[in-house]
């Protein structure tokens, strides 16, 4: 984990934390699903007009990382080499069945708003990634830790960006409205090109901050070399 | 049953509802895979042929799953049939063209959890298309993600030589283009009549 320390993000699904614990938090922040790794971008763009349905995608697939990461986790020793992808596929297509009905059972304008977009959770590549990189390798319980942490940290990406387009696409939040009855909607961010914009302003207001960041570390590690 | 005509669902899915650019299917290979323009049209016509073939089995495998009452399989047989089909074509072509095989490399088994091909069969069983119905969604919804592809990788190999601002490379710049893309599709929006 030295390289985190420095600022440099580490890019790719196969970051290997040592622990539970490390890995749910560097699921949070470090190594968040959708600023740091830009995984799983169909439904981060799809869904997010809403903030109602930000949250229930993203607990959605929270519930089918941790179900697939303990499951793969469980059957790690038993699954040979050859076939393992094809199994955790398997594991995923299950878990995501079982979370189809759930939400079509709890919320039916919530099932009805995310459409094929729950189904379509076997094909998100951070399920498959944190199975193939993390679950493959742990015991069951930091396994499901990381699934939590990585699924906390995907429903906050999902949020962010969704507070952005409900509130100028829209003028409300979470459908309480935000600036009173007079507001004109910028109608442009409910719309499909307002997703792409509004990740796009994100990942480069994430990039400034991290480089200033940086910037900032290596000034103050001037100035304490000149004291010396 | 759905009676809608196969030229609306033919330009429905290739320009009004564009897999990529409008309902955001397939966008890890749409934002991945999009730099250099020959890579990216010989692997939209790989997800093509893909697309196609599994739409039909798909379409098949509902059928039985409908007969038996045993719906709540779906999901799982469609990704079973679509990981089979994914590893025919990677035989076939490895086969055939063994350069192509290694210039796609992992991308061609990552077909398997690309969204796009997952979601034509599930669109199709959700809206009730007939078999010839079907064929068609699937040909203009893989067309449609084989054109956006073609214009992303059109438009990034010509940013390669300009002057971008440092912090706007990759995907940022990616995404920006998408959205213009996404901008102009919408213009789409309202052919074919309510």
């Amino acid at each position: 984990m030295s390289q985190h320390k420095d600022g440099e993000a580490q890019h790719g699904v196969a970051y290997n934390p040592n622990n539970g614990l490390e890995a749910f938090l560097s699921g949070l922040w470090e190594q968040n699903p959708v600023f740091v790794q830009v995984l799983g971008m169909c439904p981060t763009l799809a869904i997010t007009n809403t903030v109602r349905n930000c949250i229930a995608m993203g607990l959605a697939t929270m519930f089918v990382l941790v179900c697939s990461n303990t499951l793969v986790s469980m059957i790690r020793k038993l699954v040979p080499k050859q076939v393992r992808i094809a199994t955790y596929i398997l594991v995923i297509a299950t878990a995501v069945t079982v979370v189809d009905y759930l939400v079509k059972a709890i919320s039916v304008p919530i099932y009805q708003a995310l459409g094929p977009f729950i189904p379509l959770i076997v094909a998100n590549c951070i399920v498959l990634g944190r199975a193939e990189a993390f679950a493959a390798r742990n015991p069951v319980g930091a396994a499901a830790l990381d699934g939590a942490g990585v699924g906390i940290g995907f429903t906050f990406g999902l949020s962010c960006i969704g507070a952005i387009r409900e509130v100028l696409g829209a003028g409300t939040l979470l459908g309480f409205s935000v600036f009173g009855p007079n507001f004109q909607p910028w109608v442009l961010f409910q719309l499909p090109p307002g997703g792409f914009f509004t990740l796009a302003i994100w990942l480069a207001s994430m990039t400034a901050w991290k480089r200033r960041r940086q910037n900032r570390l290596v000034l103050a590690a001037q100035a304490s070399e000149v004291r010396v | 049953m759905n009676n809608e005509s196969l030229s609306f669902i033919l330009i429905d899915s290739l320009l009004l509802h564009n897999f990529v650019l409008s309902v955001f299917l397939g966008m890890c290979s749409f934002i991945g895979i999009s730099g250099k323009r020959a890579t990216a049209v010989r692997l939209s016509l790989a997800v093509t042929f893909v697309i196609t073939m599994s739409s039909i089995l798909c379409y098949f495998t509902n059928r039985l799953l409908v007969q038996s009452g045993t719906e709540y399989l779906r999901i799982i047989l469609y990704i079973v049939i679509i990981a089979a089909m994914v590893q025919l074509t990677e035989m076939f072509i490895k086969k055939t063209n063994p350069s192509l095989f290694r210039q796609l490399g992992i991308f061609l088994p990552l077909i398997t959890t690309n969204c796009a091909v997952l979601a034509v069969p599930l669109f199709q069983t959700s809206r009730g298309y007939s078999l010839l119905q079907s064929v068609v969604f699937a040909v203009g919804a893989s067309g449609g993600y084989t054109l956006a592809m073609y214009l992303m990788s059109e438009a990034r190999e010509r940013l390669e030589l300009s002057d971008l601002p440092d912090l706007s490379r990759g995907a940022v710049a990616t995404l920006t283009i998408a959205g213009i893309l996404s901008l102009a599709f919408m213009g789409f929006s309202g052919m074919g009549g309510e």
